[in-house]
């Protein structure tokens, strides 16, 4: 995302030369801004940061790979002695795979479900929004970006009340629903806007062709928005995925139990054994972290598109 | 009226009419789920605060504004209240000053600035059962010294050991910390679009009239990033409120409701206690608290700061 951004910045600073000093031999970088804090001092700070994040990931990772009386004899070395993979060959093929496994389906489902759900239903709702006059277009797209404004715990009562009416109570139906119809907001405004710079003359042609307004959205318009329609659904899945306090609520059979729910049980279960509960949160840990490095531009680009052009 | 005048309107009415049912077809599948999923939900809770309704039998029993005196008559609400504001204080004066050191860091070229950004954002992605329960196993004796506490007295740092969790006072800062490290990353990544997004032209402007590194960045930086800190500040507030996930997981609002918050209590009152008229009335409250941070923020920042910006903190 910011290739172009650094590409400027290796310019000869302008500016005085009086006061300041001049490093040789390598080419002074200046951007736009920031502190001037000396080179190894920034290092310092980076990794000790980067060490605090890195802590308790390893952490779990090789206590994973520890016996209990490892983690209890030497409660601070970090390396294994010796290693031990019995307890991520349990989650992963012994006797608590059936539930992993289980739990690693149902967060799958119920993640394809919203994000399909959120990313028709924005896409078409952000159309006529972008794309068609109508009296009352601002207000109804108003109505949808007050939808984030507000804390989602204070519709999760209700919400349970609502979906025992509708017999979803259980059911990762009703997890996927709630969890679409909360991720629109932010869908519909991410794609309005993109769906609005495709030019019109597109349209023309288009319409000029026979399509239809599903046709041109179906034909041209979804297509040339791959970008828009990445980052919407990466945003809307990643939600899904994290989601606690909703499964918590609605899924009360543990065949039912996303990730989230199974990996709070599971060590709630085996309070005990904390190198195997360490293993199934690492593992339960994977698939977030293995889809962050494939999906990483177009989280940041969501996340950071509307943040800076005020 | 000529006839190709009447043909005219008539076809244009029914175009008229395509138009709405395209609209209207078009608009309807987000329509039914936001008005079913959040519109609706969000107004019965409404509805509910009223009455004294344990959630199963009719809603006939109702009591006014009781459910709300009771609500601010309990110590233990006005605590989760309290629980709440000290997460939104800590996270204003020590998380967003320490994602913006950061991101005033990897606002240059050097070796290694793309690792750092991609490592630091991590935790985001990681669920909050995920970094709860890992950090709960770091931070709880087990058979001996928790990780934190055998490393701190390894270092010769006894003396600052703390009963991480179990200690009623010092609870919250844990939680904090451990709310941090999942999202200053996050926070981080904000600042740093918005610090890019300023030309270098305008600070060197103010070096140019003689400003030192500091002033550059305090009087000309800093006022430029303001939309996107308030964008940050906004979020970080609006996910405070709503505090609930990491409690849940890390200590289920103990020790003593030491940890409760204003969304662990409607969760206890609603859906574990069944006075789900109290339990509305508490979340309420919550709204009104959230719609007071939305409508201060929407008074001093126009839409578009928002646009794009609001993440999964909602969902």
């Amino acid at each position: 995302m910011d290739t172009t951004a650094e590409d400027r910045t290796v310019e000869t600073p302008v500016g005085p030369a009086v006061g300041r000093r001049v490093r040789i031999g390598r080419p002074r970088v200046s951007w736009p801004t920031g502190i001037d804090i000396p080179y190894i001092l920034r290092y310092i700070i980076l990794l000790a940061v980067a060490a605090a994040i890195l802590l308790p990931l390893v952490y779990g990772v090789l206590g994973g790979a520890k016996t209990n009386q490892q983690l209890v004899g030497d409660p601070v070395s970090l390396i294994p002695a010796p290693w031990t993979v019995s307890n991520y060959t349990d989650v992963l093929f012994g006797p608590s795979s059936p539930d992993f496994w289980q739990q690693l389906l149902n967060s799958l489902m119920v993640a394809a479900v919203a994000v399909s759900f959120t990313v028709i239903a924005a896409s078409l709702a952000a159309f006529t929004f972008a794309r068609m006059v109508f009296r009352g277009r601002e207000a109804i797209y108003t109505f949808f970006v007050m939808g984030l404004l507000f804390p989602a715990a204070v519709a999760i009562l209700p919400l349970f009340i609502l979906l025992r009416q509708l017999d979803l109570n259980g059911s990762l139906l009703g997890v996927a629903l709630p969890e679409a119809a909360f991720g629109l907001p932010l869908s519909i405004i991410i794609l309005r806007p993109f769906f609005k710079s495709i030019p019109v003359e597109l349209e023309d042609a288009a319409k000029i062709d026979g399509c239809s307004n599903f046709g041109f959205l179906w034909r041209v318009l979804l297509p040339l928005s791959r970008p828009a329609l990445a980052t919407v659904s990466v945003l809307a899945f990643v939600g899904s995925w994290n989601a606690f306090m909703l499964p918590l609520i609605i899924l009360d059979n543990a065949n039912t139990w996303t990730l989230p729910l199974g990996v709070m049980n599971f060590q709630g279960q085996y309070t005990s054994d904390k190198a195997l509960v360490l293993a199934y949160t690492v593992t339960a840990a994977i698939p977030a972290v293995v889809f962050y490095f494939f999906a990483e531009r177009q989280l940041v680009g969501g996340l950071t598109g509307g943040a800076v052009k005020g | 009226m000529s006839l190709s005048a009447v043909r005219v309107s008539a076809r244009s009415g029914e175009s008229q009419r395509a138009k709405w049912l395209t609209i209207g077809v078009f608009l309807l599948p987000a329509l039914a789920l936001f008005l079913t999923f959040v519109v609706y939900p969000v107004i019965s809770a409404a509805r509910y605060s009223l009455y004294k309704w344990d959630g199963l039998q009719p809603l006939t029993d109702f009591v006014g504004t009781k459910n709300y005196e009771t609500a601010f008559a309990s110590d233990l609400f006005i605590h989760s209240i309290q629980n709440n504001f000290l997460i939104i204080a800590l996270s204003l004066t020590i998380q967003i000053p320490f994602s913006l050191m950061l991101a005033t860091l990897l606002n240059r070229r050097f070796p290694g600035r793309a690792v750092f950004r991609l490592l630091f954002f991590l935790p985001y992605v990681l669920s909050e059962a995920i970094t709860g329960i890992i950090f709960l196993l770091m931070l709880q004796p087990s058979g001996s010294d928790d990780y934190f506490t055998a490393l701190m007295k390894n270092f010769g740092l006894g003396g600052f050991v703390q009963d991480w969790l179990g200690d009623t006072t010092f609870v919250m800062v844990t939680l904090f910390v451990v709310i941090s490290w999942k999202y200053f990353g996050f926070h981080m990544i904000i600042l740093l679009a918005g610090l890019q997004g300023i030309p270098r032209e305008i600070e060197e402007a103010a070096f140019i009239d003689g400003a030192g590194r500091w002033q550059a960045f305090r009087h000309v930086t800093l006022p430029l990033l303001g939309p996107t800190l308030r964008v940050s500040v906004f979020l970080s507030m609006i996910g405070a409120v709503q505090l609930f996930d990491m409690v849940w997981v890390m200590t289920r609002g103990g020790p003593l409701d030491a940890t409760d918050t204003m969304a662990v209590s409607l969760f206890y009152a609603g859906y574990i206690d069944h006075h789900v008229g109290y339990g509305s009335a508490m979340a309420v409250i919550l709204f009104l608290f959230g719609l007071v941070l939305s409508l201060a923020y929407l008074r001093f920042v126009l839409r578009r700061d928002v646009e794009g910006a609001v993440t999964a903190f909602n969902a």
